[in-house]
């Protein structure tokens, strides 16, 4: 009984090991005032100009390759280093007052390791301009499965 | 006492309104993409992380269970300890769990298995493999084969381990 209450916490503690190290980081210190809700996205996507924000896609690659955001770029994981050294590039030439959506939507809102890190690395670069999509469960279902458009490929 | 009961009974009338009122409308995931259960499940051939060769189909006359997952995926990885003691304890009644990753990278992968310590092959999944099962836009996902090959269940999202391995056991045949 013993042994197993130790295993257990073993495990607990190994699991917060992992998550405290960038695996599954839980994500959602943006603003409120910074998040944008799917259906307020669609309409963005129609305007053109300054006007129409650049979205990134700052999750894994093969999810959005199944699907994205109609005209979003791949970034990467912006949970790891090379992900966020792509979106330092990706911004490194525009106006800090460029309006910028990114969205992931691998997982749930609470334990998405990608949003947060992103939203705060611009915000540190000094972007003004920058929403974060808000994705409760997964981007299949809270995008794709409403018949938002999307396009698919890498 | 019957008055008790009968304020029970009323609890409970008015808890069933609630929850059907909030939770019985099928969930957009339900309503999603490719309807997947109840078919038989596409088959596919990979190599997994050992370099042997993973078919689906060569896996009929048992039950599968197919995790889609990922290392970046905090749920994904809580379940996972879990399928590798399923897989010890109902292998032997013909069990096989099967997982596909959806990482970019292999490497991440190989070090999560060997650090918990995952017992049944895994293999590398992308979009195609997605596509195949309905559509993979959120892990993690995991499905129910039956021995005859089709899909039983379709889970999206962290569920109820204790409900799943009942589910599961259901399918096995009974010692």
């Amino acid at each position: 009984m013993r042994s197993g209450t130790f295993r257990a916490s073993c495990l607990l503690t190994f699991l917060c090991v992992l998550s405290g190290r960038g695996y599954g980081q839980q994500a959602p210190a943006v603003p409120s005032a910074q998040l944008l809700q799917p259906e307020e996205l669609v309409p963005l996507l129609s305007r053109s100009g300054a006007d129409r924000p650049l979205v990134f896609q700052v999750g894994p690659r093969v999810f959005y390759a199944e699907a994205h955001v109609p005209g979003s770029e791949y970034i990467g994981a912006a949970a790891q280093e090379p992900g966020l050294q792509a979106l330092r590039d990706r911004v490194k030439s525009l106006p800090h007052d460029r309006f910028i959506v990114l969205y992931c939507g691998c997982c749930p809102w609470t334990k998405c390791p990608n949003v947060r890190p992103a939203y705060q690395q611009l915000a540190s670069l000094g972007f003004s301009r920058v929403k974060v999509m808000y994705i409760a469960d997964n981007f299949g279902k809270d995008w794709v499965a409403k018949g938002y458009p999307v396009e698919k490929g890498r | 006492m019957r008055g008790g009961r009968r304020a029970e009974r009323i609890v409970r009338y008015i808890a069933g309104i609630v929850l059907a009122a909030g939770f019985a409308r099928p969930s957009a995931a339900a309503q999603a993409l490719t309807p997947t259960t109840d078919r038989t499940a596409p088959d596919f051939s990979r190599v997994d992380l050992d370099r042997r060769e993973v078919r689906l189909e060569a896996y009929r006359g048992k039950v599968v269970l197919l995790n889609f997952w990922a290392t970046w995926c905090a749920p994904c990885l809580s379940e996972v300890p879990r399928f590798a003691e399923w897989q010890r304890k109902y292998g032997g009644r013909g069990l096989q769990i099967v997982g596909v990753s959806m990482d970019d990278d292999e490497a991440p992968v190989r070090k999560a298995c060997r650090k918990l310590k995952v017992n049944y092959p895994v293999v590398m999944g992308d979009e195609k493999l997605g596509e195949l099962f309905g559509g993979i836009l959120g892990l993690p996902v995991t499905f129910v084969i039956d021995g005859n090959g089709r899909i039983r269940f379709r889970h999206d999202g962290a569920i109820d381990l204790d409900a799943l391995e009942r589910e599961v056991r259901k399918l096995l045949p009974r010692n």
